[in-house]
């Protein structure tokens, strides 16, 4: 007899073949389709070939721009990272302060969370023209954006995580005489830390989305602006190269994420307790 | 000292009467089963001297003095699951009782005072026989270690009560009786005062020097709420020294 497939496992190296298979297969079709037009017309923009994307990706990461004599690839990197860095940085901190507080203290619990859970409700890309209008057109506009959009899932995740703590660890604390700061300190902040980590992975997408619509209505650099730039000469030698550049990014810091929280609290491997 | 007095206590919730005229008087060292049938309010009677819960009418008093309306380090106590912390090793456990009283602004010790406290910690890690796991997280340790490590966790502040909630409920007969004999010890070195929660008669006699049973006495089949239970045996029991030593 076979046994069932819910029982039939990969070894390593099918994993690695199975996995990588989707990726060859999408490319494979991709260069399929981009020889058919280019057999067709040799200037085709549409599905450009590998050589069209050699030279984009020389001109846009390694030479310097003839007007600027910036590298624009690693300028537009610099200036999207910044804004994402700070935009993030800023909802991880309002995450943490307020999602503990409202999930640890029952006056700012009733204070705080109908309004955040009515602000949570409001879609950022909806408040974009009044951030533009209140911090103009520049940086702060853009990480605000992303503040406003990442901060109230964090808050809530965050307040919803502690609230999930059993009962008995923060009476266990009290008995071991701890007051309400000790608590937060000692025992809800290291249980909530590796959570945040995991919140701010599953905020990378919206943080990502948020960064790259504001640069494409208001910025002069940025991944985002210059995809949108490049659109209007259907340069899409420069675009999926830059595609692919932003998913990198965003991948590498899941990882790191996903590191951070592996590294910073070894507990965690070891299981419920 | 740590004598409890209960005096005519009542506690109902909306609609639901759960202890009626609970009278009581518990002198100091005593070992306190309370046992009775499940909703019996028996639990609810540990949350009370826990200060989980305050009472609707009467009072307990702990030493004379109305209890405090929160836990404090006066009363310890060791759950039947989550009574230890899932992120610290067993010295991080043990060791957090005297953090947070020698460190009111990050209840963390540093240096000479910290390596002062783990060698506290480490006297009451060996005296409940978990020295060899000191440096392991809970989740790594089985059901009866990790009861052990909330004893000692909650030993260390040197409460006055000692609060158990059927904390051996979930483990094996062996570990069971292991578990007992490091009671009865650390019970009879401590001199603290003990309350015990369990459904296990046996358990509860042999542990117990007196046991208390919850009950209701007056049961209207039409309001099954409209009557609490309160203590309907009272036993002081002769513990036989020579079977836990």
């Amino acid at each position: 007899m076979s046994r069932r497939f819910i029982n039939l496992r990969p070894g390593r190296g099918g994993r690695i073949a199975w996995g990588a298979l989707p990726f060859v297969i999408a490319i494979a079709v991709y260069f399929a389709f981009s020889a058919v037009r280019l057999a067709d017309n040799p200037n085709d923009k549409l599905l450009p070939g590998l050589a069209s994307f050699g030279a984009a990706i020389d001109r846009m990461a390694f030479t310097r721009d003839m007007r600027t004599g910036d590298i624009l690839l690693w300028l537009d990197t610099f200036a999207s990272l910044q804004r994402l860095l700070l935009g993030l940085g800023a909802a991880t901190i309002l995450g943490l302060v307020i999602g503990i507080s409202i999930g640890v203290i029952p006056y700012i619990r009733a204070g705080l969370s109908p309004f955040v859970a009515v602000l949570s409700m409001i879609p950022p890309m909806a408040v974009l023209p009044i951030l533009f209008i209140v911090f103009g057109l520049e940086e702060l506009s853009k990480v605000v954006l992303i503040v406003i959009g990442v901060s109230p899932f964090l808050i809530r995740d965050l307040a919803l995580r502690v609230r999930e703590m059993p009962n008995e660890l923060l009476i266990k604390a009290e008995t071991l005489g701890a007051s309400t700061w000790q608590i937060i300190l000692r025992v809800i902040l290291p249980q909530t830390l590796p959570r945040l980590a995991d919140s701010l992975r599953l905020s990378l997408g919206p943080a990502w989305l948020f960064l790259i619509s504001a640069e494409a209505i208001a910025a002069t650099d940025g991944l985002g602006y210059r995809i949108f730039l490049m659109r209007r000469y259907l340069a899409m030698d420069v675009i999926l190269p830059y595609v692919a550049w932003i998913t990198i990014l965003a991948f590498v810091m899941d990882w790191l994420l996903r590191l951070f929280n592996r590294r910073c609290f070894p507990w965690l491997a070891t299981g419920e307790a | 000292m740590s004598q409890v007095s209960v005096r005519n206590l009542w506690m109902e919730y909306p609609g639901q009467v759960v202890l009626e005229r609970v009278n009581l008087e518990i002198p100091s060292g005593e070992f306190c089963v309370l046992i009775g049938p499940s909703g019996c309010g028996k639990t609810t009677f540990l949350r009370l001297l826990l200060s989980m819960e305050q009472p609707t009418r009467g009072a307990i008093l702990l030493d004379g003095e109305t209890l405090p309306r929160e836990p404090g380090p006066d009363r310890g106590v060791v759950f039947q699951r989550y009574s230890v912390f899932p992120h610290l090793t067993v010295v991080g456990n043990v060791i957090l009782g005297l953090e947070f009283a020698g460190s009111p602004a990050l209840g963390k010790l540093f240096g000479a005072a910290r390596r002062n406290v783990i060698a506290e910690a480490d006297r009451v890690i060996e005296a409940v026989g978990l020295a060899s796991a000191r440096d392991k997280y809970p989740a790594q340790l089985s059901g009866g270690m990790q009861q052990r490590l909330a004893i000692a966790q909650t030993l260390i502040r040197k409460p006055k009560l000692l609060l158990l909630d059927e904390p051996f409920g979930a483990l094996d007969p062996g570990t069971k009786q292991q578990m007992y004999e490091l009671v009865t010890r650390l019970w009879r070195e401590e001199k603290v005062t003990v309350f015990m929660v369990t459904h296990d008669l046996k358990e509860g006699f042999t542990l117990a020097t007196r046991v208390l049973t919850f009950d209701k006495v007056r049961i209207d089949p039409d309001a099954p709420g409209a009557y609490g239970a309160t203590v309907t045996f009272d036993l002081s029991v002769k513990r036989q020294k020579d079977k836990l030593a």
